[in-house]
């Protein structure tokens, strides 16, 4: 039988806020075990928990990213279960009126485009760290150890319809995601980090069936290929279940990025009862028109509108258009030089050729460089200029971003300026024709040719500084006498 | 006595130079030292700590307000440092890594912490009995209960153990021991007073106010505690009025409804006689006093117990041994440490609301319970608004009779639950409130209580003030 | 309204004595059946009350303040190491 698969993500993104979600720690990572830490955040008798206001338009950005609708008032409710991560034993989050409902994001999958639906965002806060003692994880540890550092931070939870069709897809709409997550700068997005995590809903149902067949939950996919691989997995296995005449049992399972399968979490003895209520602590956020506004403002084009601009309005072929999104820094790279010089293909040439490759060779992200778009269009004008040679901005490119000079010391420190001035470069002629006799009698006796090599020896002499078409003209003038 | 002085008076002594604020505190500890082993008031005593502050206010000499004032604080609000017990086992060895606001509040005033005050166990209960420690004696009779859950601060300003006091109030837990113990209490409007530092029973009910020997001092009191704070998301940001230019002598033409809903069968004859009195004095005193009925209100006591629970039951979770308090010591594992923990360090009456709040918080039960309990708050509130449409302020007795005998409800939760009928409803619409002495029946005291508007508080201090400034009843104090 | 203690008591991590429970369920039946009085009140149209007083967006700015007294947290802790607070082993 054909099966067809169901998948819904539940992601997580920690959002790039200074101060926790509900007090004032820093929400730095790697600081020593529980030295973030406050009386809020480590849930003692009495404390209070405040919002934090720049988490807030974060979500609401990317909630309007995501097309969604905000909802005119959200309120933060308690989601009440113990365990020794969460200091108040319970964690404050949304659940029946989250912060924005029903958007979606378009993904393209073999070419073709495809829109899958959000069900909704909403704002809460993230747990500490255990840390196992006697084993590596929660099994056969003998003690634990919590740090609460994490404890609070703003994280945003992000909900698909399920819409997605197969892993590849799932894949596609993570990696799509987080592309926008980092384009609108709402959070650093890396998998691997932790700054972006995914739990997946999977079904299979036979082809051509309307109702959903049981799904189970997949957890601990820390990779775009994890999430591949971990629902291939899951996929494959739903399908020897059900092809057998099997039942799939509704469980969370645990990928093993190992052994690439997944493995099946021990269900408790007793369902989960998270007793929400509203959290009596805070109060409802009701953006109004100018608030949310604001918010949009500070959004900015996003991907999609950029990618249809980029390819009508600077007639850039796809894959330059392509490259030129890949990262928001290079995007927001590119679109600077394009404000001081009006040359888009130009400009894409010289990034996605020389300085990408220098990128590349020395591992370095555009972020880190110190040559300004002002100066690379200072270059590029330069050429235009006729200042200096196309292929000597190469050089010139590059000794920049080494030595972090501008291109203007680097050319007036070197006399890289092209010469032109003609009785400098007859100087030169004539001394390449008194070294060169035997080239100059081949030419003179008819072997046109050669005039490229005496040329050559010019450019050698000039130290590339001539202009090789004024060099072969004076050249011919010279040996025509 | 300097003890017996209220803030208002002790304040002129000490700016006059009459007295000096390191008297006045030892003349405090002198009566604890006296009383305090047939009160048991206090749960932690900061003669050291207190004494300091007390040469602070004397060395500064500018004594404003209440610099140099012996002040107790119910032990339900954090002090850095020092001992916060909410009188749970759970908490025995509890040392704030900080100050609640209302405490550094008080500090920038200059007042002298002379002590933290029992209560029931996380301010749950009506007479405190519930403390995990001691039951505090009302001085009246030592044989009745003070009331709860605010019943060390009570009894420890009526007895003179201290010159004001701190409650706090989530269903009546200032104003009805108060009306036990004969002094004045008041419950501000919810997001008065910041709650930053009080342990939380059900945060969208609790509110700290003061506990004073009469009106004046619990006006003083308020401009100490009111105003916004930040870290409190619920307080409200409104200017905070000087609430002694609301103790104006003057009830003319004030509208004044008595409710007649709390003049029923359950309260005592003895009570009702008190209260129609209080309302014809305050007529004689130029109010227009009217009956007026609040349907809804048979329907606050379970509405309450409900949601005040449910609130609990999560805000309670966190004393699990992990962070803070106590561990059981057989705790081979997670779970059985959480089990052992919180069975060793909870009382009974604490257990009994986190089992009731987690009941109606549970799949299933949500909207039947607590959902439906959230709906009828909607309604009382509204049934108050109402009445307000009419009435300056509300009046009915503060409990539905004086103090009760130690053990004599303990055993009925229900029976004791609906004896906070006249308090409770206010909680639930978020109003202020005030309790002041209003008679006495059998040697013990009767409260009567002044329900506001949102806000108004200034308005109950006016009808109390008035009622007490033409009554003597405040006067009296009980003999040890 | 009889109620399932041990289940209760389950989601609350609350030790109870055999006596406890006993008393529990019978007290907290009764409560609950007192409770039902609320049922006769319609309250198909009303809105529900968590906050008495209406208020909106609280919020604080995005601002760092770090704590000066992490080491008084800590130092309430039942058991700690390195730094953490120590629980004995999860079992799941
Ligand atoms: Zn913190």
């Amino acid at each position: 039988m054909k099966y067809e698969t169901i998948i819904g993500l539940e992601i997580h993104a920690q959002l790039l806020t200074e101060s926790k979600m509900f007090c004032a720690c820093s929400t730095k990572f790697g600081a020593k075990p529980n030295t973030n830490i406050c009386p809020v955040c480590t849930g003692q008798p009495g404390v209070l928990p405040v919002m934090n206001q720049k988490a807030i338009e974060l979500a609401i950005k990317t909630a309007l990213a995501l097309n969604c609708k905000i909802e005119k008032s959200s309120v933060f409710a308690r989601k009440n279960y113990f365990y020794p991560d969460l200091p108040k034993d319970f964690q404050i989050s949304q659940y029946e009126l989250p912060l924005a409902t029903l958007g979606h994001l378009d993904i393209v999958v073999e070419g073709k485009k495809k829109r899958i639906g959000i069900t909704r965002v909403h704002l809460e806060e993230d747990a500490g760290k255990l840390v196992h003692k006697g084993a590596a994880r929660i099994m056969g540890a003998t003690e634990s150890l919590v740090d609460y550092n994490r404890t609070g931070v703003p994280l945003m939870e992000i909900v698909s319809e399920p819409d997605l069709r197969s892993p590849a897809e799932a894949k596609a709409f993570m990696e799509t995601l987080q592309h926008l997550l980092q384009f609108i700068g709402v959070c650093d997005a890396k998998m691997e980090e932790g700054s972006l995590r995914c739990d997946a809903n999977i079904s299979l149902r036979p082809a051509g069936e309307q109702k959903f067949g049981t799904k189970t939950e997949v957890k601990n996919m820390n990779s775009f290929k994890a999430v591949f691989k971990a629902l291939k997995a899951e996929e494959k296995r739903h399908e020897e279940v059900l092809s057998e005449g099997g039942k799939i049992n509704q469980e969370t399972r645990f990928f093993d990025d190992i052994t690439e399968q997944t493995i099946g979490m021990r269900s408790k003895e007793y369902a989960h009862d998270y007793r929400y209520f509203p959290e009596p602590d805070l109060v409802p956020i009701e953006p109004s028109a100018d608030w949310l506004a604001k918010i949009k403002n500070t959004s900015g084009e996003l991907p999609e509108a950029k990618r249809d601009r980029f390819l009508n309005e600077y007639k850039l072929p796809e894959a330059d258009a392509e490259v030129l999104l890949a990262t928001p820094a290079l995007t927001a790279y590119f679109e600077e030089c394009l404000k001081l010089y009006d040359h888009p293909k130009t400009i894409a040439n010289w990034l996605m050729g020389d300085l990408t490759a220098y990128l590349k060779t020395n591992n370095l992200a555009i972020e880190q460089i110190n040559l300004t778009p002002a100066q690379l269009v200072e270059m590029l004008q330069m050429i235009d200029k006729g200042t200096i040679s196309g292929k000597l901005a190469k050089t010139i490119l590059v000794e920049a971003l080494k030595s972090g000079k501008t291109i203007k010391d680097i050319v007036a420190e070197q006399g890289l300026t092209q010469i032109s001035d003609e009785g400098e470069i007859k100087n030169i002629i004539d001394e390449v024709i008194e070294k060169n006799p035997k080239q100059v009698g081949e030419f003179r006796s008819g072997k046109d040719a050669v005039v490229m090599f005496l040329v050559g020896q010019v450019m050698k002499l000039s130290k590339g500084r001539a202009k090789p078409d004024a060099v072969q003209k004076l050249l011919r003038q010279k040996l025509g006498q | 006595m300097l003890n017996n002085l209220t803030a208002h008076e002790a304040h002129s002594l000490l700016a006059s130079k009459k007295i000096s604020s390191v008297e006045l505190t030892e003349a405090v500890f002198a009566q604890i030292e006296k009383t305090e082993n047939k009160l048991k008031a206090y749960v932690t005593l900061t003669k050291d700590e207190a004494l300091k502050r007390a040469k602070a206010a004397d060395n500064n000499g500018n004594f404003t307000g209440l610099a140099g004032i012996p002040i107790a604080i119910k032990d339900n609000m954090c002090t850095k440092g020092i001992l916060t017990t909410c009188s749970s086992k759970i908490l025995a060895n509890y040392l704030p890594p900080y100050d609640a606001t209302i405490v550094e509040k008080l500090a920038a005033a200059g007042a002298a912490p002379i002590g933290k005050t029992n209560l029931d166990e996380f301010a749950m209960g009506s007479s405190t009995e519930n403390s995990g420690f001691h039951t505090t004696h009302n001085p009246w009779d030592l044989n009745t209960v003070p009331g709860g859950s605010s019943g060390g601060s009570a009894a420890a300003v009526a007895s003179g153990e201290c010159i004001l006091a701190l409650g706090s109030d989530t269903g009546g837990s200032i104003r009805q021991p108060a009306s036990f113990c004969g002094v004045v209490g008041l419950k501000p409007t919810y997001g008065r007073v910041s709650r930053y530092g009080l342990v939380a029973f059900a945060s969208s009910l609790d509110q700290i106010g003061p506990l004073a020997k009469d009106v004046t001092d619990s006006a003083w009191l308020m401009n100490v505690l009111a105003g916004y704070d930040p870290k409190d998301s619920t307080s409200v940001d409104i200017p905070v009025p000087d609430y002694r230019m609301a103790l104006v002598n003057d009830v003319k033409k004030f509208r004044i409804g008595l409710i007649s809903d709390l003049m029923g069968k359950g309260t005592d004859e003895a009570v009702k006689a008190a209260i129609k009195d209080a309302a014809r004095k305050l007529e004689s005193l130029g109010a227009i006093v009217e009956e007026v009925s609040l349907p809804t209100f048979e329907y606050a006591v379970p509405t309450y117990y409900l949601i005040a629970p449910a609130e609990a039951s999560s805000n309670l979770a966190r004393f699990d041994g992990v962070k803070f308090g106590h561990r059981s010591s057989d705790a081979p594992d997670l779970l059985t440490m959480y089990y052992n923990t919180r069975r060793e360090g909870f009382g009974a009456e604490v257990k009994r609301r986190i089992m009731l709040g987690t009941y109606a918080l549970s799949a299933g039960y949500y909207d039947a319970y607590y959902l439906k309990a959230l709906k009828v708050r909607t309604l009382i509130k509204q049934d108050f608004e109402k009445a307000f449409k009419h009435f300056d302020v509300l009046i009915s007795p503060t409990a539905p009779s004086p103090a009760f005998k130690i053990g004599e409800k303990a055993a009925d939760p229900l029976s004791m639950y609906l004896s906070d009928i006249a308090t409770i409803p206010v909680n639930l619409a978020g109003l202020p409130a005030i309790s002041l002495p209003c008679g006495f029946s059998g040697g013990l005291p009767i409260g009567l209580q002044i329900i506001g508007e949102a806000f108004a508080e200034e308005k109950l201090l006016q009808v109390a003030y008035t009622y007490e400034q033409n009554t003597e009843w405040h006067k009296r104090r009980p003999t040890l | 309204m009889k109620i399932d203690v041990e289940a209760v008591a389950k989601l609350a991590r609350l030790g109870l004595s055999p006596e406890e429970k006993k008393l529990f369920g019978e007290q907290l039946s009764r409560i609950l059946d007192h409770a039902d009085t609320l049922k006769k009140l319609n309250t198909d149209k009303v809105e529900p009350t968590s906050h008495a007083i209406p208020m909106k967006n609280v919020l604080r700015e995005d601002k760092v303040i770090p704590c000066a007294n992490v080491d008084d947290i800590l130092l309430n802790a039942p058991q700690a190491e390195e730094h953490m607070f120590k629980v004995p082993r999860i079992v799941e």
